[in-house]
């Protein structure tokens, strides 16, 4: 119902803008086509450091960044040389404009450690390499039902349709008391 | 040849590939992610593996002849290739990268060497086939024939 609404409004709120960190070209293209046939916008990068340019997190003081659209995703793998997945995760989340853009993390190496420091240190997931389509359509319909848990929370306090819905309740129960008085009188 | 007789010729081809294990199911994944939108994705990919994997190995064979071989170069470049031939089914060399790493791991050189030959010969082997195998590919389209879908059933 709500997911129907999501999709039915305009692009720019229901599909996702992905930053796909890989140093590898081989995996950079395979995420991108995973990205893009699930429906997604999708940016790819080298590097942790080339992210956090894209984004103007790399401390060039007054740089906006590169992006064009908002982030609603990173995925990055986890090996990389210089900024490690890990390491990049932790930068995003210390920062205040973008730790709450959900970050996963990819490995070819299911090593219980890693998985658990990333986890404990803000990452949405851990796909395991080689990443396959149903990990990325799983891993869509988590972040948007994250989103849709947000939109419904905020819509819970105040939405238009709520106060309608208030309302028209209201209205009912004065027309009945109002019926009854008639039949009283 | 028939167009029916090709697209049947490359069924089996593709099929042997599997049996044989140069291909694992992340083949079949890439497959999927091919449409009329994107005709050329999997020969694109496996291009890119293709440039990827002859520059890996060359600096794997310059590294190891070094007189004093240095494993934190060799490691990370085994990985690479591991990452890579895993992300396009390349089954084999991925398992010969696995063991290839365990020698690096233990800083065997003799055992690296022997671990490169085997790595290029089961590169060489998946370039071979999948080289035949887009050929296969490009004579049927050429024909006018559309790539009848991998069935999974075998």
């Amino acid at each position: 119902m709500a997911l129907g609404d999501l999709s039915s409004s305009s692009s720019s709120t229901s599909e996702l803008h992905v930053l796909a960190v890989d140093d590898s070209i081989v995996d950079r293209k395979v995420i991108e086509r995973l990205l893009r046939i699930s429906a997604c916008k999708v940016t790819t990068v080298e590097s942790g450091t080339r992210a956090l340019q894209y984004l103007g997190l790399d401390g060039d003081k007054g740089s906006s960044g590169l992006k064009d659209l908002k982030v609603n995703l990173i995925v990055t793998d986890y090996s990389m040389p210089g900024l490690t997945g890990y390491e990049l995760l932790k930068k995003i989340k210390e920062s205040s404009a973008f730790r709450e853009i959900p970050v996963v993390i990819m490995s070819s190496e299911n090593i219980q450690p890693r998985i658990e420091q990333c986890m404990t240190e803000g990452a949405e997931d851990f796909l395991l390499k080689p990443v396959k389509l149903a990990d990325v359509k799983r891993l869509k319909e988590l972040i948007m039902r994250g989103g849709e848990a947000e939109q419904e929370k905020t819509s819970n306090l105040i939405s238009p349709k709520r106060i309608l819905q208030n309302n028209i309740f209201f209205f009912i129960i004065f027309f009945i008391i109002t019926i009854t008085i008639i039949f009283i009188v | 040849m028939e167009l029916v007789q090709m697209q049947k010729s490359l069924q089996d081809y593709t099929k042997s590939l599997f049996l044989d294990g140069v291909l694992d199911s992340q083949f079949l994944q890439l497959q999927q992610l091919q449409d009329e939108s994107n005709p050329d994705f999997v020969s694109q990919v496996v291009t890119l593996f293709f440039q990827d994997s002859d520059r890996i190995l060359n600096d794997l064979s310059l590294s190891l002849d070094q007189q004093v071989v240095d494993f934190k170069k060799v490691d990370p470049h085994v990985h690479q290739l591991k990452g890579s031939s895993s992300s396009i089914g390349a089954q084999r060399v991925k398992n010969a990268c696995v063991v290839f790493r365990n020698f690096c791991e233990q800083q065997n050189v003799e055992g690296c060497h022997r671990c490169l030959q085997q790595v290029k010969k089961e590169y060489y082997l998946v370039k071979n086939r999948l080289e035949t195998l887009f050929k296969l590919e490009q004579q049927i389209v050429a024909s006018g024939g559309m790539i009848p879908a991998m069935e999974l059933g075998f």
